[in-house]
């Protein structure tokens, strides 16, 4: 066996703060051997992209490594002097960051950032520097790269800038690259390809990779070794294949447990009963006083022909002006009582469809008909929509951006209720009350603002505030991709115990497949804005139709890795 | 490291709240916040602060603690006309801690009339300012298109004049339209309108650019959803989440408008000298500068120049406080 090529021994980093010292990594240790790469993965506020700072020596001041050491081919690197640390960052150690966009700058070409790279660290003259420039972007799988090496970053998409990113840091043949979560911001499709590249080139060039990330499909996939961290301390590590398949920490087993199946239909998401933080969620109290109220037999919600068109280049003259087409003729129904899910990559129009129906956005062409009125479209009256208002709720994205931070929380999940006059003024406080301790949070939240709740949490407050006015359809519009993956099965089964006891019908937009897979009864699959395929759930995972289709199902992370014990089939 | 049984602290929180949530006091929250934390240990800001808040102090309790009444003619003694600051008057041995001016008014109880004046047009000024500027500001940021190109173009028109010019024209307007008799009760009002309306330009931005972030948020889709009319989201939703940035720029405002009303009295287009503000004491203060009588100019000017100086102070500190990226 090789000797590791960076290593680090009781690694804690310290930040003091007004409250008293914070060591958000607490005596981390770990090694890579060349070639190897090694997973660190762990929930948000877990502390792998502080120890990856660490080890890069990139640490925000006043975080400091308090105790411990890092070693890189046997020499200790943490406590030289600041010039000697910036020559090994870069050189010896580089690093591969979340954000393609912001981590090239807008204003060179991509080919000078090489070759600035490259002779600050090689001694090259530039006319080596920039032919190595070439040959660098050809080796990350950059088409022409004679050409491409005079263009500028906005001229690559996404998963091109991130290869882009991925020949910087290659540009001084380091001995460890460190990638802090190198494909989140990717679509699944580039995401696969960028992981095969990263594997490839840690083979070939005998470099020691770090890989950090919060995705268990990406640590299945890519990783040889795995550490798992929780609060700040790693509390199991190994070979990957023995920490997924048969975990012995009773956190990595629930984190494995709580990762969405694509392969087969779960009842529900295995909750994670890790530290007693599982809060219940009252379905039955809510079920008993929510009005039954039987649908028609029509279809539920009907979209037909939804097109939306969003101005690219604005100009006086009509004719000038050019159009970027959305959603471009997307018809479907949603039966009453069914989960409908619409998946898509960034940019597919998903979030756009959901707004459309949402009434937030006015239709170009189409119509959205409910239980046979016309809400939105040409055509839709004021008193069908008022009607319609009533009926309709949405639970968004973002948790920290969905409930507004200056509101206290009984004013906001009070707010759609009053308006729309659902609940008379008097029963307002109680009715709120109820709602909070119902979804888990207590009467007493209430009183609190948003920013003391976590992601978790104020997801709930959404949900409460969503109930508030007793809809019979919920729009959930990535309801759980900002959540982490034991936040997000609990979510996901609140949102389950809805549609199942309160009869609600939902429309479900995501870009996770294997959530999708878990939620929805039928599936609608958004490519550039246009529906290309829709289906029952199974048949689309087990038969599907249209090419893309096949393509995304492909390409959803492999999970035969991670151990099955604690999941209950359908 | 991988043993099973060890469990850290939960870092979630994701257990339901103490039943028993006992809420600290509003005023005990404020206290224990950030702001106040990071007030207590500036030393500058808690400097500027007592500066300010003795200054304020002084106007308001001007007609109680001034030791003369400068204003009133038949308490004014020609004899202690020009009396040197900190010795007693030759002639009638009444003392003035800033001596007198030539009619035997004392400079300090000048001042603290003064202030009150100053502060007055100030505070009153950058109230207008932020009225104007915060409404066409979130109007243009929300509406967007034709009403935005509109409102920023003026306001772009509007930079390109020094404010003082614009304050000038403001000034010489009303002179023309206000008949002679109410000229001078009026001069403060129309001080207050000048420096207002050249002042509610950088409020209109910042607030135009934090509601551009602020519109595309979720909360403001969720209201919409719900029906809320486009002025309850703009008032009761956006607003709150715009105040913090108004509030750094209206305390710079301030020090800005303080010195806008000096220097239109000081030119003689501001507060008449029957109510004398800062600036019209460091233009009558002026005429006696190269005669040798330097506190009539010295001790306005010095007050003038602290006030101007402490609420800048504070105004810097407050932002370095509410922007969490300088910290």
């Amino acid at each position: 066996m090789t000797d590791p090529v960076l290593k680090i021994t009781g690694l804690t980093v310290e930040i003091p703060t007004r409250r008293g010292v914070v060591r958000p990594v607490r005596d981390v240790s770990w090694d890579i051997r060349p070639g190897e790469i090694v997973g660190v993965v762990g929930e948000s506020g877990a502390g792998k992209s502080m120890t990856g700072n660490a080890v890069i020596g990139l640490l925000d001041r006043p975080a400091h490594i308090s105790a411990g050491e890092i070693d890189l081919d046997g020499r200790r690197i943490d406590d030289l002097p600041e010039r000697e640390k910036a020559r090994i960052r870069g050189r010896r150690i580089a690093m591969i960051f979340q954000d393609p966009l912001t981590s090239l700058n807008p204003l060179f070409t991509v080919g000078q950032q090489l070759v600035e790279t490259i002779r600050a660290h090689l001694d090259v003259s530039a006319g080596e520097a920039r032919e190595r420039a070439v040959a660098l972007l050809d080796r990350v799988g950059i088409p022409d790269p004679g050409t491409r090496v005079d263009q500028y970053p906005h001229q690559f998409s996404g998963g091109m800038r991130q290869r882009v990113v991925i020949a910087l840091a290659l540009c001084a043949e380091p001995e460890v690259v460190v990638a802090d979560e190198p494909t989140t911001a990717l679509d699944v499709s580039i995401q696969a390809q960028i992981l095969d590249l990263i594997r490839e080139l840690a083979r070939e060039r005998g470099m020691g990779v770090m890989l950090v990330t919060h995705d268990m499909g990406v640590i299945a996939e890519t990783t040889d070794r795995v550490n798992v961290m929780y609060d700040g301390e790693i509390v199991e590590s190994g070979p990957t294949a023995r920490v997924l398949g048969a975990p012995e920490h009773p956190y990595t087993q629930s984190l494995v447990a709580a990762v969405p199946r694509p392969d087969r239909k779960l009842r529900r998401f295995p909750q994670v009963s890790y530290g007693g933080r599982e809060t219940a969620f009252r379905i039955e109290d809510l079920a008993r006083d929510w009005p039954a109220r039987p649908a028609g037999d029509g279809p539920f919600l009907e979209a037909r022909g939804l097109t939306k068109r969003f101005l690219e280049k604005g100009s006086l003259i009509p004719s000038r002006r050019r159009w970027f087409t959305a959603v471009d003729d997307a018809s479907f129904a949603i039966r009453p009582g069914e989960v409908f899910g619409l998946v898509g990559e960034s940019g597919s129009g998903k979030s756009t469809i959901a707004r459309m129906i949402a009434g937030l956005y006015p239709l170009d062409e189409g119509e959205v008909r409910f239980e046979g009125e016309v809400v939105a479209g040409a055509g839709a009256t004021e008193a069908a929509r008022d009607a319609y208002r009533s009926q309709v709720q949405m639970i968004f994205q973002d948790p920290f951006s969905s409930l507004n931070p200056r509101h206290r929380v009984d004013r906001i999940v009070a707010e759609p209720a009053l308006h729309l006059g659902v609940i008379p003024k008097a029963n307002v406080t109680a009715r709120v009350g109820e709602l909070l301790d119902r979804v888990g949070l207590g009467a007493e939240a209430g009183l609190k603002y948003p920013h003391e709740f976590s992601g978790g949490q104020r997801q709930r407050i959404s949900i409460a505030r969503a109930l508030a006015t007793q809809p019979r359809f919920l729009i959930c519009d990535e309801p759980t991709s900002a959540l982490d993956v034991s936040i997000q099965a609990q979510i996901l089964n609140i949102l389950k115990d809805l549609q199942e006891h309160l009869g609600l019908t939902m429309l479900f937009i995501s870009h996770d497949l294997p959530v999708v897979r878990q939620m929805c009864d039928r599936v609608g699959v958004l490519k550039d804005g246009r529906l290309v395929e829709v289906a029952e759930t199974a048949r689309l995972f087990e038969a599907p139709e249209h090419p893309y289709t096949r393509e995304l199902i492909s390409l959803m992370p492999k999970t035969d890795l991670l151990s099955n014990a604690g999941l209950a089939a359908e | 490291m991988t043993d099973p049984t060890h469990i850290p602290a939960d870092p979630h929180e994701e257990t339901p709240l103490a039943p028993s949530a006992h809420r600290p006091s509003r005023w005990r929250a404020v206290w224990d916040g950030d702001l106040a934390w990071s007030f207590r240990r500036s030393p500058v800001a808690l400097v500027a602060a007592l500066v300010v808040l003795v200054m304020v102090l002084g106007a308001a309790l001007a007609p109680l603690i001034a030791p003369y009444t400068p204003f009133d003619p038949a308490s004014l003694n020609l004899f202690n006309g020009i009396t040197p600051p900190f010795t007693a008057n030759e002639f009638t041995g009444d003392y003035f801690l800033f001596g007198t001016d030539d009619q035997g008014r004392d400079v300090l109880s000048t001042i603290l009339y003064g202030l009150r004046i100053s502060l007055f047009v100030g505070v009153m000024a950058v109230l207008f300012a932020m009225l104007l500027g915060i409404t066409l500001g979130l109007l243009a940021g929300y509406a967007g298109g034709w009403t935005d190109t509109v409102i920023m173009r003026v306001a772009d028109v509007q930079l390109t004049f020094p404010s003082i010019l614009v304050a000038l024209l403001i000034f010489g307007v009303a002179r023309g339209i206000v008949p002679i008799e109410h000229r001078a009760d009026m001069a403060i009002w129309v001080l207050i309108l000048a420096i207002g309306l050249s002042d509610w330009v950088q409020f209109a931005r910042v607030v135009r650019g934090a509601t551009l972030v602020q519109k595309d948020r979720e909360y403001v889709q969720a209201a919409r959803l719900i029906g809320r009319s486009n002025g309850a989201i703009m008032f009761r939703h956006i607003l709150p989440n715009v105040l913090s940035p108004v509030l750094v720029i209206a305390t710079i405002s301030l020090a800005l408008a303080i010195i806008a009303e000096a220097t239109l009295s000081f030119l003689g287009v501001g507060a008449p000298p029957t109510q004398p503000s800062l600036g019209t004491l460091i233009r009558i203060g002026q005429d006696f500068l190269f005669s040798g009588e330097w506190w009539i100019l010295f001790f306005p000017a010095m007050t003038l120049l602290a006030l101007a100086l402490s609420v800048n102070l504070l105004g810097d500190w407050l932002r370095d406080a509410l922007n969490p990226r300088l910290r």
